[in-house]
């Protein structure tokens, strides 16, 4: 068969999602957020929610995710995101209402807004990119850096005795009854991709049922800030990530 | 015993070459430019060995720019 032949429609199994449009993202080469957005887009359509979907974008790498995705979308204070994601909610409880975060936007400056939307049980769906660093402003220290990690202002590596330990949010946010749903996906490989989607999928169901809010952690790479090529970034993070942030559900109450 | 052939058209323009989808894919049908670059100055990917291509949407999937379609037939 010849290549003309096959690349006809009826024969297409996988195409950019119809909801991410054409604009050039302006993530490095290799960046997670762009996989994650790709899932977004897919799960909206799928769900048929495209017109009702209300997302919240966070100060950090994916400050311009209204920019790439075409639904609803606002643009929080730093950190505030589940607080304006609370307040979209309740005004219109027939959108879907997810807050798209990073982790100095989540786990550090908006900890606060982060746990008590999630103690309120908002009935949001937060996704949370976590790659252990603040990348947009150049690869700063964040809460979640491990101990031992190179970044701009832990030079020598992050020290326990004065940087505090890598916070693991999620599982903070799992002790909380208002949860419904927290788990840590990645995005490095095409069956984690796979799962990643199910679980966006998951939660954003979760925010249309009223259970609660539910948490979707992506452990994620940033080549540029960790200094690396993306794909030796992806075995960095296997490497090193997965040991602190171990993947898999760690609060479903539908399955308990 | 039916055959499946793939084949991916890439959005050349779109790619940052990255590489991810290079290292994903099982039959190494994909590969980065080695001189020429495109619009943006990147070494973008593309097919270098075609035929090889089974249609298994794992260079796709793992795409952050959403640059890659992937194409399969079952030939009986």
């Amino acid at each position: 068969m010849k290549p003309e032949d096959i690349k006809r429609s009826e024969n297409k199994v996988y195409s950019k999602p119809e909801l991410l449009n054409d604009t050039p993202m302006h993530y490095c080469p290799g960046c997670s957020h762009g996989v994650v957005h790709k899932l977004v887009s897919e799960v909206l359509k799928e769900m048929g929610m495209e017109h009702k979907s209300i997302g919240v974008a966070p100060v950090g790498c994916a400050v311009f995710a209204y920019s790439y995705i075409d639904i609803d979308w606002i643009e929080a204070a730093h950190g505030r995101a589940p607080a304006v994601a609370t307040g979209a909610k309740r005004l219109n409880p027939d959108r879907l209402v997810f807050t798209y975060q990073g982790d100095g936007d989540l786990a550090a400056i908006g900890t606060a807004e982060t746990i008590h939307a999630a103690n309120r049980a908002e009935n949001i769906a937060i996704i949370f990119i976590n790659n252990a660093i603040y990348g947009m402003t150049g690869g700063q220290m964040a809460p979640t850096t491990l101990e031992g990690q190179k970044t701009a202002t832990t030079p020598y590596g992050r020290r326990v005795d004065l940087n505090g330990y890598p916070l693991k949010i999620s599982n903070l946010l799992a002790q909380l009854d208002g949860t419904c749903y927290v788990t840590r996906q990645a995005v490095h490989t095409p069956a984690a991709v796979r799962k990643a989607k199910s679980a966006i999928r998951q939660a954003f169901e979760n925010s249309m049922a009223g259970r609660g809010t539910s948490v979707v952690e992506i452990v994620s790479t940033c080549n540029s800030g960790w200094k690396m090529s993306p794909a030796k970034a992806n075995e960095w993070m296997v490497e090193n990530m997965f040991p602190q942030y171990p993947l898999g559900d760690i609060k479903n109450i539908i399955k308990e | 015993m039916a055959k499946i052939i793939g084949a991916v058209e890439i959005n050349q323009e779109r790619c940052k070459g990255c590489n991810l989808c290079v290292v994903a894919c099982p039959t190494d049908v994909l590969g980065l430019q080695p001189k020429e670059v495109n619009n943006r100055g990147y070494h973008f990917a593309y097919t270098a060995q075609p035929d090889k291509c089974i249609g298994c949407a794992s260079c796709a999937l793992v795409c952050p720019d959403a640059c890659i379609e992937v194409y399969r037939v079952i030939e009986k």
